[in-house]
């Protein structure tokens, strides 16, 4: 199935040139249909405004760089054959996407594409034709061929040295991303010459850059030659404390003293992950250990953020001034007092059901709240306004404002997740555990489904009441379109994402779901598009989520004595002739 | 012994629930009815056209809730994905409206209307279908042996993804439908004024549900759905090419989904990025209703759904005297789906467990 | 009286009867088969003594008291416990984990109590876990107990299946067969293991097997099912030397020597595993 590429070129390469040519032309389209998403869905022209390196190359040229690069980077991976067939393969694909582009370009003089496509403008083309406009519609074919041959050669490169180039690029690329919000900060620290240095407003320099890459290959390389994940799992697992504990010790206090080092940009963002945290350990209970597609989750957030709201308000809806720690147990009750209400005659419905009866009792929480009909009591779409925070202290002191949120989220947050872990360890997780795995089995040995369901849904419910608490206090008001049922299906992609059944899974859930997101706000709409991606694609490598609970689980027993697989049989032989 | 006790009392408590909801539920629905018509405050007329309208938003749901329904038969899973292929249609239909509006087609004669509205829903359904199958191909095919939350998390970052997709694609305003002077015209039909709209999105819908009936009744590929439906491992063993089927269900979803999009749009003049999400969750509402996985069951529910979210305001809730209950369409529509799922969930066999893999 | 009566009890699937106005008893401390060709509705009687079907007709009582309408949850309480045709461990739990959820009825102290950690907690958990490692060690699995289930060897799973089922306490076992899928040795193993549960711990056993050997190796009685109805019933050597049971196995022309018997059993066992529709073995 190859075929001899012969033509002017020959003379100048290895007399056979030979590869399969009709893979490589297929990834070359799709390189190039993903190269065209890319520049009319907006990624490349809007990102175009964000530099990477300062004066060098923007956000946006970066993701057309990459996406030609990878287009030939796919088509050459899999070739054998000599070196020149790999720069023409590289070359030929990302020609094809570099063809796909320039296309574009010329139609895009000929026909108004701007009256669907938004981003199909002027700006764009320039973009791809380096400013030469229309006449310069060869460039992006150029340039995709150039990139798609670079990659080709890149395939060439012994493993090691593209893994350390790989790191080393990926190192920069994620710099620059957090470049602005790192310099910031920085800025009234004793580090500020180096902040200048190595970062600009948005973006890194081209000295940090520089310095980016080295030292990102300098660590690679210490990590592999030391070979420190082999070290890591070659101490004893009740050994491994001593490692991690200096570690633990070190970031905790890096968090407690957040707020006055990063700002209160950065507290905001980790207090909302501390909620989202709050409430998936509470989903982590329904539905990570028992099993329970609850999609209307948010409502028991929502009864926790009113009850607090309506307790301490000193709006025109509250109905009683009380102080926000007089209100949490209340508003925790209520939660709960709603999981029983909403649970009891749903806990029979299985599976698929479950998720839409669930689902359907959030939408109606959340139309109820917001109507006129119970406008009186819970004020409307306008919903309870002046919160007042839990701490009631002077404006510099450190506990003010948005800080104390954070410090009381963290708490609120550390609590639940110790309370889950002592829960999952008992013999009650156990039933939650083998209800999900095998709901009729486990009746069968003895576990009430209704009752230990309805604890699971109950439990979870008192999780998110107070996590709704605390928003509550945050934001300082509560109405109804907080209540979306977008936050319940984050909650559950988040720690699905996680890790189901995992607490640390469900910390690093929030961080890459709710915290990136947050994080960049900058990029504002086209988060939900990678945040899309990225559930797609973590769903089709990696399912069982980032953290899975198997990695923490036998951690912490203590490790029985293990014998050789074949003493067991001997000892059951044994006990028979013995018997 | 402790223990014991609860459980009773929670069994207890339950059925009082469950039996107090039902009495609830009942009394709602009978006094409030007997209320507001007792009032008088509604003409015949005024029903009627609720009717009406609740008779073709219903036929919007009933298309959407077959993509879910068929998708989920043969798949046993929940395509989030699906209102964002409505929304597709929806779009399509709007270029074509303004393309064919600016040289003068659209409203060139009620020929011409009806003609363009054809090709709306023409180009509308060639967008949808190769769309859905891309969906299908990138974002569930390498999941079709997970468990299931697996696909239906990738059906939720589909369902990001390609909302976020418009939005960058063609921005996030709202784009109005240039208005088609025909589809206005009222006409008068056993007594009633309706408008040749709401006719011809009842028409349509009820065409492409016979059609599509007679397709999965009648065709070889349409048996091979069903057959895949039931049992994908004999039907794979009996020679069935299970992923042919596969695809050309969410294939016949999709061309329903991007015709309903036309449709919702020309009734609603408006679309933008996220116009599917909602009619989404309800036309799935409506096939759980009608019972999922079975299509004279979607398309059931979906009339039904509609009926009661144009009705069931006014009907149930005016006689009480609640202010604005329009407002509260969507919680009659949700509560009557948990009604239905906590006393009837229509599919789950009548034996209490049918497992039976012991 | 017998431990275990059933009397006339029927099970329909929509026009199927599985299971036809069959008579049952099963006495304290004895040893049961129960075997029959494929399709008889042998696992069908099964879950229904468990309680994971309802019965169309008739009545199963355990001790006096009629079961046949309670979940299956009620049915642990009262000490009759399986395992499965299919191993339905819980595949994502360690093993010890899995014998931990058997013996969640006699866990009593509340969650909070969990939370908290009580002394009264740490002292429940601590002698469940001793308990838990006893039967791993009886069942010949001990030391494996953080393994999990799901990466278990086949032999291993079906012990641990029995494992979790004894951490339940139970006074009636039944054991959907339990040799299915061994190689001859282990099903040696696994006979002499059946008769210990009954020796050393007075449980009753009751059996679906189709191994001939197993069966007649170690049932004190057999009970021959056939298309939902009981076709004889009596020991080992009675049932062998029976025409309508070699009639069942072997067809008319049947020659009517244990052998071939032996041999139709051995036979259709290979296509035990695999059976997954509703009616089961």
């Amino acid at each position: 199935m190859t075929r001899a590429l012969a033509g002017p070129g020959a003379a100048t390469v290895a007399p056979r040139v030979a590869f399969d040519w009709r893979p490589v032309v297929r990834i070359g389209a799709i390189g190039g249909a993903v190269s065209l998403y890319l520049c009319l869905v907006g990624i490349v022209p809007v990102f175009n405004q964000r530099p990477l390196i300062i004066g060098v190359i923007s956000l946006g040229q970066t993701a057309l760089v990459l996406s030609l690069f990878a287009t030939g980077f796919v088509a050459t991976r899999k070739l054998t054959g000599t070196a020149g067939a790999r720069f023409l393969a590289g070359g030929l694909a990302g020609g094809i996407a570099g063809a796909v582009l320039s296309a574009l370009v010329l139609v895009g003089s000929v026909v108004p594409l701007r009256n669907v496509f938004l981003n199909a403008s002027p700006e764009l083309y320039d973009l791809l034709t380096f400013g030469l406009g229309t006449s310069g519609f060869w460039a992006p074919l150029v340039t995709g061929i150039a990139l798609g041959a670079l990659a080709g050669g890149f395939s060439l490169l012994r493993p090691r040295l593209r893994r350390s180039l790989y790191v080393g690029f990926l190192s920069v690329v994620i710099m620059g991303l957090f470049a602005g919000l790192i310099r910031t900060p920085l800025l009234s620290s004793p580090l500020e010459n180096l902040a200048r240095l190595l970062f600009a407003p948005e973006g890194l320099t081209p000295v940090g850059a520089v310095i980016t890459f080295a030292v990102a290959v300098a660590l690679n390389e210490y990590r592999r030659t030391n070979d420190l994940g082999r070290r890591y799992r070659a101490v004893p697992s009740d050994r491994r404390w001593t490692v991690i504990a200096p570690a633990a010790v070190v970031l905790s206090i890096a968090v407690l003293i957040l707020p006055q080092t990063l700002g209160s940009f950065f507290a905001q963002v980790i207090a909302i992950v501390a909620l989202y945290v709050m409430m998936g350990l509470g989903l982590n209970i329904t539905l990570g250990l028992a099993g329970l597609l609850d999609l209307g989750f948010v409502a028991f957030f929502a009864v926790g953020a009113y009850t607090v709201g309506l307790l301490t308000s000193t709006g025109e809806y509250g109905i009683a001034q009380w102080s926000f720690w007089a209100a949490v147990p209340f508003a925790v009750f209520f939660a709960m007092l709603f999981g029983a209400f909403l649970g009891l005659p749903i806990l029979g419905i299985r599976g698929d059901y479950l998720a839409i009866a669930t689902m359907g009792f959030g939408e109606i929480i959340r139309i109820l709240a917001g109507s006129d009909l119970l406008k009186p009591l819970l004020g409307g779409p306008r919903g309870i306004t002046n919160i007042p925070k839990p701490f009631d202290v002077p404006p510099d002191h450190w506990l003010a404002g948005p800080n104390q949120i954070y410090y009381i989220a963290l708490a609120g947050a550390a609590l639940i997740a110790f309370i889950a872990w002592r829960l999952r360890g008992s013999h009650l997780g156990r039933a939650w555990l083998a209800i999900r795995e095998d709901e009729d089995v486990a009746e069968a040995t003895g576990i009430n489904l209704v009752q230990t369901k309805l604890l699971a849904y109950i439990l979870g419910a008192a999780f998110a009441g107070l996590g709704g608490a605390v928003f509550a206090a945050l934001v300082g008001s509560i109405f109804a379109s907080s209540i979306q049922l977008i936050v319940s299906i984050n909650v559950v992609a988040l720690i699905i994402v996680g890790g189901m059944g995992s607490i640390p899974g469900v910390v690093v859930g929030a961080i890459f779901l709710i915290g990136l997101p947050e994080l960049f706000r900058e990029f504002s709409e086209y988060r939900y598009l990678f945040y899309g991606f990225a559930l797609i694609a973590m769903m089709r490598f990696r399912p069982e989520g980032l953290l899975p609970s198997r990695v923490t689980l036998r951690e912490l027993h203590v490790a029985e004595n293990e014998q050789p697989p074949d003493a067991a049989e001997g000892a059951l032989v044994a006990q028979e002739e013995a018997g | 012994m402790q223990v014991g006790a609860i459980e009773r009392v929670t069994e207890v408590a339950i059925a009082v629930f469950l039996w107090a909801l039902r009495v609830v539920v009942i009394l709602v629905v009978v006094v409030g009815s007997a209320l507001t018509l007792m009032s008088g405050r509604y003409s015949l007329e005024t029903w009627s056209n609720l009717v009406v309208s609740g008779l073709t938003l219903g036929s919007i749901y009933a298309l959407i809730a077959l993509g879910y329904t068929m998708v989920y038969g043969i798949l046993r899973m929940i395509n989030f994905a699906h209102g964002e292929i409505f929304t597709s249609g929806a779009f399509a239909g709007y270029f074509i409206a303004v393309g064919l509006n600016s040289v003068g087609f659209l409203n060139a004669s009620p020929l011409a209307s009806l003609l363009s509205v054809v090709i709306m829903i023409a180009v509308a359904i060639a967008i949808s279908t190769p769309l859905a199958l891309l969906v299908e191909r990138i974002a569930y095919r390498p999941l079709r042996n997970a468990p299931r939350l697996v696909p239906l998390i990738s059906a939720i970052g589909a369902s990001y993804v390609l909302q976020y997709t418009y939005r960058g694609l063609f921005g996030p305003g709202i784009y109005s439908y240039p208005s088609v002077a025909w589809l206005n015209e009222l006409l008068p039909i056993g007594g009633l004024r309706i408008r040749v709209l709401d006719v011809l999105v009842v028409a349509s819908a009820i065409a492409m549900m016979v059609g599509l009936y007679l397709f999965v009744m009648r065709t070889k590929m349409g048996t091979a759905i069903r057959a895949v439906s039931e049992d994908k491992e004999t039907a794979a063993l009996m020679g069935i090419d299970v992923n042919r089927a596969i695809v050309t269900t969410f294939a016949l979803g999709a061309v329903m989904a991007g015709a309903a999009g036309v449709l919702y749009s020309l009734l609603y003049t408006q679309v933008y990025y996220l116009t599917g999400f909602i009619p989404g969750i309800k036309a799935f509402t409506a096939a759980v209703l009608g019972g999922i996985g079975n299509i004279p069951g979607a398309m059931l529910g979906g009339l039904f759904l509609g009926q009661v979210e144009s009705i069931g305001p006014t009907l149930f809730l005016d006689g009480f005297g609640v202010p604005s209950p329009n407002q509260l369409k969507d919680v009659i529509a949700f509560t009557m789906l948990v009604l239905v799922l906590v006393f009837r969930p229509s599919g789950i066999l009548g034996e209490r467990i049918a497992k039976a893999r012991a | 009286m017998p431990l275990l009566t059933a009397q006339q009890v029927t099970k329909r699937f929509g026009g199927l009867v599985a299971v036809n106005s069959l008579d049952f008893t099963l006495e304290q401390g004895s040893i049961v088969s129960v075997i029959g060709p494929n399709g008889a509705g042998k696992t069908t009687f099964f879950n229904c003594i468990a309680g994971f079907y309802k019965t169309d007709g008739g009545s199963i009582s355990f001790d006096g008291t009629p079961i046949n309408n309670l979940r299956p949850d009620q049915i642990a309480a009262l000490r009759i416990n399986r395992t499965y045709q299919n191993i339905r461990l819980f595949q994502n739990m360690s093993a010890i984990e899995n014998v931990l959820v058997g013996q969640h009825r006699h866990l009593h102290t509340p969650w909070i109590a969990s939370v908290l950690n009580t002394r009264g907690v740490r002292e429940e958990e601590a002698a469940a876990l001793d308990e838990a490692r006893e039967l791993l060690r009886y069942v010949g699995l001990q030391g494996r107990g953080d393994i999990l289930a799901g990466k278990l060897p086949y032999g291993d799973q079906r012990r641990l299946e029995v494992a979790r089922a004894l951490a339940t306490r139970p006074r009636l076992l039944l054991l959907d067969e339990p040799t299915a899928g061994m190689n001859p040795s282990e099903k040696q193993q696994m006979t002499a293991f059946i008769r210990r549960l009954r020796d050393d711990k007075g449980i009753t056993i009751l059996l679906i097997e189709h191994e001939m050997r197993v069966v007649m190796g170690i049932s004190e009685r057999i009970t021959v099912l056939n298309y939902g109805e009981k076709l004889a019933e009596g020991t080992p050597r009675e049932i062998q030397t029976d025409e309508r049971v070699i009639e069942a196995y072997l067809g008319r022309s049947g020659s009517g020597d244990e052998s071939a018997a032996q041999r139709a059993g051995g036979a259709a066992e290979p296509s035990a595993g695999a059976a997954t529709t509703v009616t089961g073995a």
